[in-house]
């Protein structure tokens, strides 16, 4: 006799897929005419399932045979991605309107992303885990593509499936072979294992655990598809270039923070045990993204390829934290995710306002002169690349403070002194893009912005970053909160 | 008095002033105008505000006065930490005094986005006072890093003809040096436990092992701000694009900042690899003071030249602090304020020639004497002052350094020495290249002489260099308790490890 499982832990998740659901009938009676207000009503659904996230309490919940967790980490994870959701969502809805791309598919789209992430941020099981992903990973590889009958897009979404269906199977490899030594899939039955060994097997004589290493190997490897470190990284460049701006936006901030808290859960808590395991293979993915990410950009004459390798960089950042394998390190990755969230979203904002003549542009010297024409735009983007190089006193900095603080306090002096030195490469990039907006003349004159949706999002992001330094307590304590119960529940 | 956050209110009233700018709406030649005024006016209110520093301050105590604390980042036990000793409090004079003179300096001068001008000069004030008031290791590195911000536009949008290269290298060596620093700031707090500073000071005793890895990092960021041979190659070019309040700044102020960060960081907290690595800077000092006085020499462009010169003064700096005794520590410290006042001077000196004639080339000019008697006169006075004649203000401090120099090494000082003599030499061959001769060339026949904004700037700059040169007990002696301290604490700190190490054996 099963027991009925508490669905409160779950409630975001079920109203989400509910919602998500209905708009899709909805969407389907009324056509593709229905586009502008399916997407509005999706923007209030977002809004909700964020509400419902906050109001869950501090404990800790499991529920559905132990497949689910909920907890002050995940609440915090979902809040960024909701955020982050929300935010692009906004943002893309005007996009939708200009470009004539009217599918109401769209927005659902984005709700079912999101809620694969939400599902991914709780799972307490391999299964949980591998179904989550998918669910996000199969509506991201219809975004990328929504544009049918655009070459570059309908190109983008075909890579995207391929390489990310052979993530999908290494990690499904991993975390076979992870079942197949552990005896379970359940993440605190696999960390119980290590602690006091499996069939007999003490978890002090690390050699037993070998089948598990390899196949936590394998997994990490699926999850650094997802986040795209080095060197599993090939197809950001390409997707984010050929995917529409808005989905771009939505891939370079919102699956990218689920996928890292992913990792940071699996890291932690049923691979716990095996800290200096994965310590080495986190730090190589660490310095390979950061010093890729520092030097492949600088070449970039397209912006949204630039912020591929920008992005590619900042994950190795975030890496950094995580690889330090304390709880200092989880909290610095939060508040780097956090930080990076915001500041790529408004980045994209900018992008996205980047028309001429009614056509969106793409190369970095059309900001030319930006300075001159939409002096208030070239503020905010200077803001943000500032802040993306980690120059005080803007938000950057401290998120790059908190993910090193926590490489020093592990000892890792040569990964912290790499890391800095790629952010010095790094700054040469983002100045290349001040440089233009303010010290260049003007080429040709960007379109005046006039939707308001876009200025609200600039200003709340810009704001953000550049008012950080005063008020850090927030994000700093939700964040010191969620490492505290991550790593002692 | 003392009821009221002097010390912040220094720091943010510019920053008030930048948002009031930036609020400026309206016609174009409204807003230029009312920007310039809210700019000066800010600054000079800042400046009042700080001279409240001055008359609250207590020469005799030794410590950190004027206090503020309070919460800042929970977690890490960071806090917002102002406070000034003897050392501090002049070059946060300096600041404020240099700022609105910069301000006046460029008013008909700029006329290109004054705006944002303004708000960029005002911004970097806030830094620049920020910086040293700060009494926390992450207050402090938000502030030094965060000069980048404003001065990379400063040179980079109003600058010369090769101003993108100049503000990219700058920008990116400067901050190459102080990311170490930022890994090095971290190590200190996992080992102090904490990032106050006066608290690592009295309370820290960092491995011997560790000082020297962690003395390296700090000096990577403050050489290159100082600049120190061989990391300078930033400054000549940073110097010559930079319009010249941005030149006044750079050199008066920002150079500090590594000298400052050498007297507040490295000395007191790792003081045996100070006594260790002394013989490392001394030098370096030595190579620049030569090296780059021959430099100078060679030096067509005026503004390149006095950049060359300024490195070669930083170096007797750098030599007095590292001597460790009181004479050398008070002569770096008051070369260090006398350069910020003269070589602000000398900046200023070109930038008025270069309005008028549109060239900083030396063999552009000559004879100016004939047109400009009262420019000739100021240009005058600061080549001397640069040149250390007695009872001008560079004399005290490169006497004060020499002497400490001589008590620790004759040959450094000696060395040290020839730069003097070099100094004259190519201070006074650019002057009677400029001023003296013939006036042959004729777009130079109708030059008007200093205009009243003009002598507004540099009268308070020429009463100063007389000031610190005819009485420099005004200077000396609110910093002598703090300097005392300083070397006090490096003594004792040096004979505990000693006994330490004897122990040992």
């Amino acid at each position: 006799m099963t027991e009925f499982p508490a669905l409160l832990p779950a409630a975001p998740e079920i109203f989400l897929v509910c919602a998500a659901l209905g708009l899709l009938l909805f969407g389907v009676m009324r056509g593709d005419g229905s586009t502008h207000l399916v997407g509005q009503i999706s923007v209030l659904v977002l809004v909700f399932t964020l509400i419902l996230v906050i109001g869950h309490g501090d404990g800790r919940e499991v529920t559905f045979s132990g497949q689910f967790v909920m907890d002050p980490f995940g609440r915090l994870m979902k809040s960024l991605v909701l955020v982050a959701a929300t935010l692009t969502l906004i943002m893309s809805l005007g996009y939708l309107e200009r470009e004539k791309l009217r599918r109401f598919e769209y927005p659902i789209l984005i709700l079912l992303a999101t809620l694969g992430m939400l599902m991914m941020i709780s799972a307490n099981d391999l299964i949980a885990l591998y179904v989550g992903l998918e669910v996000q990973s199969l509506s991201l590889y219809v975004l990328a593509a929504i544009r049918r009958d655009h070459g570059r897009s309908s190109e983008a979404g075909l890579k995207y499936f391929v390489l990310g269906a052979l993530s999908s199977g290494l990690l499904l490899y991993g975390a076979s072979l992870v079942y197949g030594f552990a005896g379970s899939t359940n993440f605190e039955r696999i960390a119980a294992g290590l602690d006091t060994g499996f069939y007999g097997l003490l978890a002090a004589d690390v050699s037993h655990a070998f089948g598990i290493v390899v196949g936590m190997v394998f997994v990490l490897a699926g999850l650094a598809f997802k986040v795209s470190a080095v060197p599993f990284h090939m197809w950001t460049p390409d997707v984010y270039e050929g995917a529409p701006t808005p989905v771009t936006a939505f891939f370079s901030a919102v699956p990218k923070v689920a996928a890292m808290a992913l990792l940071v859960r699996v890291t932690m808590e049923p691979f716990g045990g095996l800290v200096p395991q994965w310590q080495q293979v986190l730090m190589a993915l660490a310095v390979g993204s950061m010093v890729l990410g520092a030097f492949a950009a600088i070449n970039q004459t397209n912006i949204k390829r630039l912020m591929a390798y920008s992005s590619i960089g900042h994950v190795g950042y975030a890496l950094t934290g995580l690889a330090a394998g304390t709880e200092q390190g989880a909290e610095g990755v939060m508040i780097y995710l956090a930080i990076y969230l915001v500041m790529t979203v408004g980045t994209f904002a900018v992008i996205l306002c980047m028309r001429q003549q009614g056509r969106m542009v793409e190369d970095i010297e059309q900001l030319s002169g930006l300075a001159r024409t939409h002096p208030m735009m070239a503020l905010v983007m200077a803001a943000f690349m500032f802040s993306l190089a980690g120059i005080p006193p803007l938000a950057g900095f401290f998120g790059k403070l908190y993910v090193f603080l926590a490489a020093v306090e592990a000892g890792l002096y040569g990964l912290a002194v790499i890391g800095v030195l790629a952010s010095v490469v790094a700054a040469f990039y983002y100045l290349r893009i001040v440089k233009l907006m303010y010290f260049d003349d003007v080429l040709e004159t960007l379109d005046r912005q006039t939707d308001d949706k876009m200025t609200a999002v600039l200003a709340a992001t810009g704001l953000f970053t550049i008012g950080f330094f005063a008020f850090p307590a927030p994000v700093v304590e939700a964040a010191s909160a969620a490492a505290a119960a991550l790593v002692g529940g | 008095m003392v009821g009221w956050p002097i010390l912040s209110l220094t720091t943010f009233v510019p920053l008030i002033g930048a948002v009031f700018i930036f609020l400026i709406r309206g016609e174009r030649d409204v807003v230029i105008q009312n920007a310039r005024n809210v700019a000066l006016w800010t600054s000079l209110v800042t400046f009042l505000v700080s001279v409240f520093i001055y008359v609250n301050f207590d020469p005799t105590v030794a410590g950190f006065q004027m206090v503020e604390k309070g919460d800042w980042i929970p977690g890490l036990g960071v806090s917002y930490h102002m406070g000034v000793d003897g050392i501090s409090m002049w070059f946060v004079l300096l600041s404020t005094l240099l700022t609105p003179l910069c301000i006046l300096a460029s008013w008909d001068v700029v006329r290109e986005r004054v705006k944002e001008y303004m708000i960029a000069f005002l911004v970097l004030e806030t830094m620049m006072v920020g910086m040293f008031c700060a009494l926390d290791l992450v207050l402090f590195y938000l502030f030094f890093e965060g000069v980048l911000i404003p001065m990379f536009l400063i040179i980079g949008v109003w600058g010369g003809p090769r101003r993108v290269y100049a503000a990219f290298k700058f920008f990116l060596y400067t901050l190459l040096g102080s990311v170490l620093m930022l890994v090095a700031v971290l190590a200190v707090y996992w080992v102090g436990g904490t990032t106050d500073i006066p608290r690592i000071i009295d309370t820290v005793a960092f491995p011997a092992g560790m000082q020297t890895w962690l003395w390296l990092a700090f000096f990577a960021s403050f050489a290159v701000k100082v600049p120190m041979w061989p990391v300078h190659t930033w400054l000549p070019d940073a110097h010559v694009e930079a319009p010249t309040a941005g030149s006044v700044i750079l050199a008066g102020v920002l150079l500090k900042m590594g000298g400052y960060g050498f007297l507040r960081f490295s000395i007191p907290m790792f003081p045996e690899a100070t006594a260790d690595l002394a013989p490392l800077v001394f030098a370096l000092s030595v190579v620049a003071i030569i090296y780059t006085s021959l430099v100078a020499l060679a030096q067509e462009d005026m503004k390149k030249l006095i950049a060359y010169s300024s490195v070669a003064h930083m170096g007797f700096v750098t030599i007095g602090m590292f001597t460790l005794t009181t004479q050398g520590v008070e002569g770096s410290i008051f070369q260090m304020l006398s350069h910020g006042i003269v070589s602000a001077a000398l900046f200023l000196c070109v930038g008025v020639l270069y309005d008028r004639v549109h060239s900083r080339e030396i063999a552009r000019y000559g004879g100016l004497v004939h047109v400009m008697p009262a420019f000739a006169v100021v240009f005058m006075v600061m080549t001397l002052a640069a040149v250390g004649l007695p009872g001008l203000s560079g004399f005290v401090g490169e006497f004060l350094t020499l002497v400490g120099a001589f008590q620790v090494n004759t040959w450094v000082a000696t060395l040290a020495t020839t730069g003097i003599i070099l100094g004259a030499a190519y201070m006074f061959w650019l002057y009677r290249r400029v001023i003296f001769g013939k006036l042959v060339k004729a777009e130079l026949r109708s030059l008007p002489d200093l205009t009243p904004r003009e002598f507004l700037v540099f009268a308070p700059l020429v009463v100063l260099v007389f000031w610190m040169g005819v009485y420099p007990a005004t200077f000396l002696e609110p910093m002598a308790a703090s300097v005392a301290k300083l070397i006090g604490d490096y003594e004792s700190a040096l004979a505990a490890a000693r006994s330490v190490a004897v122990a040992a054996q």
